[in-house]
C-alpha cells in the first residue's frame, strides 16, 4: 500500500499545484508510451472560453456574423446552466493548445489535463487521418494569414461583400474537402507569397477555359487530333469536367467564371479550414473515446499512487460518469448516441478483451484476444476512423451493455420495423449499421459536380446520388442559391437513384415558382 | 515539454466584433423585439438587457442535408422490450426520429423553433435609441467658469509642500550645486597646488608666511565648499495645477404633468413612459442628469417622483402656473450657462381658456430662449383645443427646438418618441 501523500487537497488550485500534477500525469503517460506534441496549457476566463467555443476552438479566426451567433448561443446555454464548459477545448496544433477555465475546481483542471493534453493530444499526433490531413505545426500560422487576408478584403471590398461570399462558402464547406490529396505544410509568410502568384496564374487558367466560344459548331476540328488550344477536347463535345468532382469548393475556386482573384482566395481559405476539420468530423467517437479512456486510466493511477485524495476522486468519478453516460432512446435526455460513451465503452472493452478474453471474444476477435492491450489500443487508435473502428472493434458485449437495437424506417411502410437487436442474430447487422451510420458518405448527401456547360449557357449541373431513396432536405434551395452566387450562372441539381434522375432542383427559379 | 500560460489578463471580448456583426445583420428583427419590450416594460424595468428571439429559419446556415423520407436504418441504445421483427408506430409523425445517430452538437440549433439570446443593457439601449439624437447637443459647449477641473500644467516655482515635484527639485539642486561649487573647487585646487609647490621647495627657500597664507586660504575654501547647501528653497519646484473651465455636461429635465381630474392613471402611465425614455436618453448624453417634477392643476407644485406619478386631484387646469414655476426654478437653481435645460410636458390638452395664450407668451418670451428642447405630448383621443393651437404657433417660431405630438394609446409612445428625436440632417 502506497503511503497517501496527495499533491493537494481541496478544490482550489494554483500554478504550482497544476504544474506538479501535470508533471505526474506526464510521467504516467510516458509509462504508457503516449506520444504527444508539447503542451501549451492556457488558463482562461469563462468569457474567453465562450469566445473559443464560438470560433470552433480556433485560437484566431476571421470575423463573421455566424461566430457571433455561436457566441450568443453558447452564452445563453451557459447562463442557463445547460452546458458545462469544462472539457473539450483542445486544438490540433504543435504545440497542442488546451484551455483550463479559471473557475474550474482542482479536480476539473487535473481531469482536463489528462483528457486533453494527453488523450486528445496523442490522438492528434497518432491517428492516420490527422497525420495525413492536417499539419499541426502550421495551422495557427495559417489562421493568422487567413484572418489578415480577410480583413484586408473587408477594407477593400466592404464587409458586406465579404460576408456574403463567406456565407456561400460556409454553406458548401463540407463539400470542400479533398479526400485523396494530402496538403503540404506551408508557413504564413510562404502562403502570402504564393497567394500572389496564385492570383495571376489561376485567373489565367480560368480565362483559358472560358475562352471556349459558345455555340462553336462541332466537328470542325479533326476528330482524334489533339489540339493544343483545346487539350480537353471541349470543342469536340467532351463533358467538362471529364470526371465528376466531389470537391465543390475546389471546383469553384478553379473554374467559376466570374469570381475575382480575391474571391477565389477566400474560397480557398474556407476550403483549407474545412480540410483541417475533416479528420475531426470522421473520428469523433474514437477521439473522445480515446481521451476518456486515458483520463480514466491516468486518474486512477494518480489515485493508486496516492497523489490525489478520496474527495477529488469521488468528484472525478461523478463527473466522468455523467460524461460517458448513454441515455436510452426513450429518455428525455436522449440526443443520439453519445460519442464519449460509445468510444469509451469500445476502448475499455478492447482492453478487457486483451487481458481477460471470454470464449465469445476468442471467436469474434481471434487475433486480438489475449494480445498486449497497450499495443492493440495503439493500433486501433492509429489506423482507423469511426466507421472502420466500429466495424472492427465493436464487441457483442458493448452492444449488450448499451442495449443497441436497429430500426428500419421506410417511408413506404406504415410502421417502423425493429430489424435487429443485441442478440446472436443481430450483432453483425447492428455493427454494420452503426458503422455505416458513422460513414460521412452516408451521413451527408453524396453530391458532386457533374458538368459545367462551357459551350452553352454556362450553367453548372450537380448530381446527388440518392441512397435508399433518401431525399434532400429543404435547405437544398438556400444552398444552391449560395452556389449560384459563386458560380454566377444557372445552377442545376439532379437527384439520381439507380442512374435515373428522380428529382431536379435549379436556381434561379422561374418567375411563377418564386411566388410559391 | 509543457508550459502554462496565464491568459486571463488578455483582451476579452474577442467575439465582440462577431457579436456586433450578428446584431447588425438581424437589426430589423431585434428592433422589433426592442420596440415591444419598451411598450411592455414598467419603469423600474427599463434598465435591463432584453431577451430577443429570432425564428431559427431566418438565422440558419443552410447545408446539404438529408430530408425525411426514403429508407434508412437507425441504431439506437436502450432497448428494453423489443425483439427482432417488432413493429412500432412512427414517433411524432413525419420527420421525427431525426438526430438519432447524428452524434454531436454540430447541428447548430437545427430543429429549434427560436434562436434566443440576451442583449446586454448597453446593446438594448443602443437599439432603443438607434438613430435618435438630442437636438442642439452642440449648443452647450459654452464654457462654464463655475465648473472647473484642475489639470497639470508643467511645474512652477511656488506652490504648497504637498505638490513638490521631487525629481525636478533635486535636478535643480544638483545643477545649482555644480554651478556654485565649480569656481570654489577651481580656486581650492589652485591653492592646494600652490601650497604643495611651496612645501616641495628646499626648506631654506620656503616662505612660511606664504604657506600659512595658503593654508588659511585652503581652509577657507573648504569651508565655503561645504557651505553650499544641498538643497535650497530656490531649488524647489512644484507641480503646477491650473483650473481649466469645463464645458458643461449637466442636464436637467423638467417633467411637467397635468394632474387634474381628467388625467387618468392610464394617461399618467403613458406620460411616465415618455418621461422615462427621455430620461434614459439624456443619461446617455450627459454626465449628470437631474430631474425636476412639476405637477399642476390650477396651481403648480414641485414634488417628488412618487407624488408626481401617483397623486390625482380634481378641478380645473391652469397650465401657465406650471410653466411659471419651471421658469422660477431655472432662475433659482439652474443657470442656463451651466445646464442643458429640457422640458417635457404631458397633458390631455384641457386648459382654462384664457390661459393658453399666457402659456404661449411665457414660452416665447421666457422659456424658449433658454431651453435646449421643449417637447409636448398631448395624451388624448379627442380633438385638440386652444392649448394645442397656441403651441402650434410656438412651434412655428421655434421649429427646431419645440416639438409636439399627440398620443392616443401606449403603443404610440415609442414611435412618437422616435419621431421627436429623429436624427436631423445637419443644415
Amino acid at each position: 500500500m502506497t503511503r497517501r501523500q496527495p499533491i493537494a487537497t481541496g478544490s482550489d488550485w494554483n500554478f504550482e499545484i497544476l504544474d506538479a500534477f501535470e508533471g505526474e500525469i506526464a510521467r504516467l503517460a510516458d509509462e504508457y508510451r503516449l506520444d504527444t506534441y508539447p503542451n501549451q496549457i492556457e488558463v482562461i476566463t469563462t468569457e474567453q472560453m465562450m469566445d473559443a467555443y464560438a470560433s470552433v476552438g480556433m485560437p484566431v479566426g476571421y470575423h463573421h456574423w455566424s461566430f457571433g451567433k455561436q457566441f450568443l448561443a453558447v452564452e445563453q446555454a451557459y447562463r442557463r446552466g445547460q452546458m458545462g464548459l469544462a472539457y473539450e477545448l483542445v486544438i490540433n496544433s504543435d504545440p497542442c493548445i488546451a484551455y483550463l477555465m479559471e473557475e474550474n475546481t482542482l479536480m476539473m483542471q487535473v481531469l482536463v489535463m489528462a483528457h486533453a493534453c494527453y488523450g486528445h493530444n496523442s490522438f492528434f499526433k497518432g491517428n492516420y487521418l490527422f497525420r495525413t490531413w492536417t499539419d499541426a505545426s502550421s495551422i495557427v500560422d495559417y489562421l493568422v494569414f487567413a484572418r489578415k487576408y480577410i480583413s484586408e478584403c473587408e477594407e477593400r471590398h466592404g464587409v458586406e461583400a465579404v460576408e456574403q461570399l463567406l456565407d456561400a462558402c460556409h454553406a458548401l464547406q463540407n463539400y470542400g474537402v479533398d479526400r485523396y490529396k494530402r496538403p503540404s505544410p506551408v508557413s504564413a509568410a510562404e502562403e502570402a507569397r504564393r497567394q500572389k502568384e496564385r492570383e495571376a496564374h489561376l485567373q489565367a487558367q480560368v480565362n483559358t477555359l472560358w475562352r471556349t466560344i459558345p455555340g462553336q459548331p462541332r466537328g470542325d476540328a479533326l476528330p482524334g487530333m489533339a489540339d493544343e488550344e483545346d487539350p480537353l477536347g471541349l470543342h469536340e463535345g467532351g463533358r467538362y469536367p471529364p470526371e465528376p468532382q466531389e470537391n465543390l469548393l475546389y471546383f469553384i475556386e478553379k473554374n467559376a467564371p466570374l469570381l475575382a482573384p480575391w474571391q477565389r482566395e477566400v474560397v480557398r481559405i474556407v476550403r483549407k479550414l474545412a480540410q483541417y476539420f475533416y479528420p475531426q468530423r470522421q473520428t469523433q467517437v474514437m477521439n473522445e473515446g480515446w481521451a476518456c479512456f486515458w483520463h480514466y486510466t491516468l486518474m486512477n493511477r494518480l489515485y493508486e499512487e496516492g497523489l490525489v485524495d478520496e474527495g477529488l476522486m469521488l468528484e472525478f468519478l461523478q463527473s466522468h460518469t455523467s460524461v460517458v453516460q448513454q441515455p436510452a432512446f426513450d429518455s428525455p435526455y436522449f440526443s443520439g448516441i453519445n460519442p464519449y460513451a460509445l468510444g469509451f465503452a469500445i476502448f475499455t472493452d478492447l482492453k478487457r478483451i486483451c487481458e481477460a478474453p471470454t470464449q465469445e471474444d476468442r471467436e469474434w476477435f481471434p487475433d486480438t484476444a489475449g494480445s498486449d492491450w497497450r499495443e492493440t489500443l495503439e493500433f486501433a487508435m492509429r489506423n482507423f476512423k469511426d466507421e472502420s473502428f466500429i466495424q472492427q472493434f465493436l464487441s457483442p458485449k458493448v452492444m449488450r451493455d448499451l442495449k443497441l437495437f436497429m430500426v428500419v424506417d421506410d417511408d413506404q411502410e406504415e410502421m417502423l420495423e425493429v430489424s435487429a437487436i443485441h442478440d446472436e442474430r443481430g450483432y453483425r447487422r447492428i455493427r454494420d449499421a452503426l458503422a455505416t451510420q458513422y460513414a460521412l458518405a452516408v451521413r451527408e448527401p453524396n453530391i458532386q459536380v457533374y458538368s459545367a456547360d462551357i459551350r452553352g449557357d454556362r450553367s453548372l449541373t450537380l448530381r446527388h446520388v440518392q441512397d435508399g431513396r433518401r431525399p434532400l432536405a429543404r435547405s437544398v434551395y438556400p444552398v444552391i442559391r449560395h452556389l449560384h452566387q459563386l458560380w454566377g450562372f444557372p445552377v442545376r441539381l439532379e437527384s439520381v437513384e439507380n442512374d435515373e434522375v428522380v428529382r431536379r432542383y435549379h436556381w434561379p427559379l422561374a418567375e411563377e415558382e418564386r411566388r410559391d | 515539454m509543457t508550459y502554462f500560460i496565464d491568459r486571463r489578463a488578455n483582451a476579452k471580448h474577442k467575439s465582440a466584433v462577431n457579436r456586433q456583426r450578428f446584431l447588425d445583420r438581424y437589426r430589423t428583427h431585434i428592433k422589433r423585439s426592442v420596440e415591444e419590450a419598451v411598450n411592455r416594460r414598467s419603469i423600474t424595468d427599463m434598465e435591463r438587457g432584453e431577451k430577443v428571439s429570432i425564428p431559427s429559419r431566418d438565422i440558419s446556415e443552410p447545408v446539404f442535408q438529408h430530408g425525411p423520407g426514403g429508407k434508412r436504418a437507425i441504431v439506437a441504445p436502450g432497448n428494453k422490450e423489443f425483439v427482432e421483427g417488432d413493429r412500432l408506430r412512427r414517433p411524432g409523425g413525419g420527420g421525427g426520429g431525426d438526430g438519432a445517430g447524428e452524434g454531436g452538437a454540430s447541428n447548430q440549433g437545427e430543429g429549434m423553433d427560436e434562436f434566443a439570446f440576451t442583449l446586454s443593457r448597453e446593446e438594448f439601449l443602443d437599439f432603443v435609441f438607434d438613430g435618435l439624437e438630442l437636438p442642439h447637443l452642440e449648443r452647450k459647449n459654452l464654457v462654464d467658469l463655475d465648473e472647473v477641473r484642475q489639470v497639470r500644467a508643467g511645474v512652477s516655482r511656488d506652490g504648497t509642500p504637498a505638490r513638490i515635484n521631487i525629481v525636478r527639485s533635486m535636478r535643480e539642486a544638483q545643477a545649482r550645486r555644480i554651478a556654485m561649487r565649480a569656481p570654489i573647487r577651481r580656486a581650492l585646487r589652485e591653492a592646494r597646488e600652490a601650497l604643495a609647490e611651496e612645501e616641495r621647495k628646499d626648506p631654506v627657500l620656503r616662505n612660511p608666511a606664504r604657506i600659512a597664507e595658503l593654508k588659511a586660504e585652503v581652509e577657507r575654501l573648504e569651508k565655503r565648499l561645504e557651505a553650499v547647501p544641498f538643497i535650497d528653497t530656490y531649488d524647489l519646484r512644484y507641480n503646477n495645477l491650473i483650473d481649466q473651465p469645463q464645458p458643461s455636461s449637466k442636464a436637467v429635465m423638467f417633467c411637467v404633468m397635468d394632474v387634474s381630474g381628467s388625467m387618468t392613471q392610464a394617461h399618467k402611465d403613458i406620460a411616465k413612459r415618455f418621461f422615462l425614455l427621455l430620461y434614459l436618453f439624456l443619461e446617455r448624453n450627459y454626465e449628470k442628469v437631474e430631474l425636476v417634477f412639476v405637477r399642476h392643476h390650477t396651481a403648480a407644485k414641485e414634488v417628488d417622483e412618487e407624488e408626481f406619478f401617483y397623486s390625482r386631484e380634481t378641478g380645473g387646469t391652469i397650465v401657465s402656473s406650471a410653466l411659471t414655476l419651471v421658469d422660477e426654478i431655472i432662475e433659482a437653481r439652474y443657470p442656463p450657462g451651466q445646464w442643458n435645460l429640457y422640458v417635457a410636458q404631458a397633458s390631455d390638452g384641457d386648459n382654462w381658456d384664457d390661459d393658453s395664450v399666457a402659456c404661449r407668451e411665457l414660452l416665447v418670451d421666457r422659456l424658449m430662449p433658454r431651453l435646449q428642447y421643449f417637447t409636448y405630448v398631448e395624451i388624448t383621443p379627442h380633438a385638440h383645443q386652444a392649448l394645442w393651437e397656441e403651441y402650434e404657433r410656438v412651434e412655428a417660431e421655434y421649429d427646431t427646438r419645440f416639438a409636439m405630438r399627440q398620443i392616443v394609446e401606449a403603443a404610440d409612445i415609442y414611435p412618437v418618441f422616435r419621431e421627436l428625436f429623429k436624427r436631423r440632417v445637419a443644415v
